[in-house]
């Protein structure tokens, strides 16, 4: 009997985990559903691989202070706990920036300003405030994953879109004869028409359902 | 002329929000009434042109002699929050009246990604008005965040002006909201593009 309730307790726990996880990723996508980290979005969705890229540091980020401002959430003042997560999150995004100076340059090079941005990303301070200073570790690297991957997917989809319609390729295989290019959507208006299109869509999907 | 280039650079050719996607959250949030739009202009000129002023000078006198410039945008992020503290402060007790017009959009300001944008950017890249490529000198750095936050504010308030007119159309379900916005947005940006190539 109490061997049942244990096992139910962690099949429980198990199911929340998995909440955790899988809710960045549709439910409470960031870019999708709650609009957060709209300037990397618009700016870095050039191409399927940028958006991809600018995803993963953004991910890369986001679980490391997830992590981070969990194991530290005890020794953090409440009153100045603003300021810290942004040290945090900061240093980490500072380390990014070094790595992919270091190792991967032409997409450094092509993602420029936004990746020191990632400081001022709403999403990882959101995750930082709204769940790793009140859970524990496991949970935080979740949700950090979740969300991470989450922003990455939507990023990927709006890079595809926007390569596919600009420039007639999708990670830089060309499908489309040359003829069949619509530079507008490469160039900043796309990303305002193609974000704004795809989140009517999702819209609509979420009232059918 | 030079700084006239600037000037007209920054506010149309290269305008923050429509070529150089900074500061997208509060363009979206802040937009839906001309007169919220018409604040946070006023707050962003006014913040943007101090933080830059103050990180240009502690990195060309700290950062730079010590160097330490990986630190870039750990101390840049710090100084912004606190300044913007500071300012809130400060405005509180000498002018209420500017602290009621201001007060609510000054804590949004620190997360508003084009104030540390425009910092990062004028102490890393090199521009070429006046024909030379070179990195910018205090003044010219100055007038360069000064005009990117009145771009900012121009296209702030243009959008909510169209923004407050398509509350009186009828939009498909679909499209409310968020959406239609950024389409509209994304139609301002066209326009815009227009100006390419004046300076």
């Amino acid at each position: 009997m109490k061997k049942q309730q244990k096992s139910r307790k962690e099949e429980l726990k198990m199911s929340n985990n998995l909440q955790t996880f899988t809710k960045g990723l549709l439910k409470e996508n960031p870019t999708l559903v709650l609009l957060l980290g709209c300037c990397p979005t618009l700016a870095t969705t050039t191409s399927a691989i940028n958006g991809m890229s600018m995803g993963l540091a953004t991910t890369f980020v986001l679980v490391l202070s997830n992590i981070f401002i969990s194991l530290l959430k005890n020794f953090i003042p409440d009153k100045v706990r603003i300021p810290c997560f942004i040290v945090v999150i900061a240093s980490f995004v500072t380390v990014v920036q070094l790595v992919m100076q270091a190792y991967v340059p032409s997409i450094y090079e092509t993602l420029g300003l936004f990746i020191p941005l990632i400081v001022v990303n709403c999403i990882v301070l959101g995750r930082a405030e709204a769940f790793a200073s009140k859970n524990p570790v496991w949970p935080s690297l979740l949700d950090g994953l979740g969300m991470g991957l989450g922003f990455t997917c939507s990023l990927t989809v709006l890079g595809c879109i926007r390569e596919f319609l600009g420039n007639g390729s999708i990670f830089n295989l060309a499908i489309m004869p040359e003829t069949a290019k619509i530079l507008v959507f490469i160039l900043p208006p796309g990303a305002f028409i193609v974000l704004g299109f795809v989140i009517a869509i999702v819209n609509n999907l979420k009232k059918s359902k | 002329m030079k700084y006239l280039i600037i000037i007209l650079s920054t506010i149309l050719v290269n305008n923050v929000i429509f070529s150089q996607f900074l500061g997208i959250c509060p363009f979206l949030g802040t937009s839906k009434k001309t007169s919220t739009a018409l604040g946070m202009g006023a707050a962003v000129i006014f913040v943007l042109t101090l933080s830059t002023l103050v990180t240009w000078l502690v990195n060309q006198y700290i950062l730079l002699p010590l160097g330490l410039e990986f630190l870039q945008t750990i101390a840049f992020i710090l100084i912004i929050a606190a300044l913007v503290q500071m300012v809130e402060i400060i405005l509180k007790k000498i002018s209420p009246s500017l602290y009621t017009a201001l007060g609510v959009f000054l804590p949004l300001i620190t997360t508003n990604c084009a104030v540390l944008g425009v910092s990062l950017t004028v102490v890393t890249k090199e521009f070429n008005y006046g024909g030379v490529a070179h990195m910018l000198s205090l003044g010219e750095s100055v007038v360069y965040a000064a005009g990117i936050a009145c771009g900012f504010a121009l296209a702030l308030i243009i959008f909510a002006g169209v923004r407050e007119h398509i509350e009186l159309m009828e939009v498909p379900e679909g499209m409310k909201g968020t959406p239609i916005a950024l389409i509209t947005a994304g139609i301002l940006a066209l326009a815009f593009m227009g100006f390419t190539g004046i300076v």
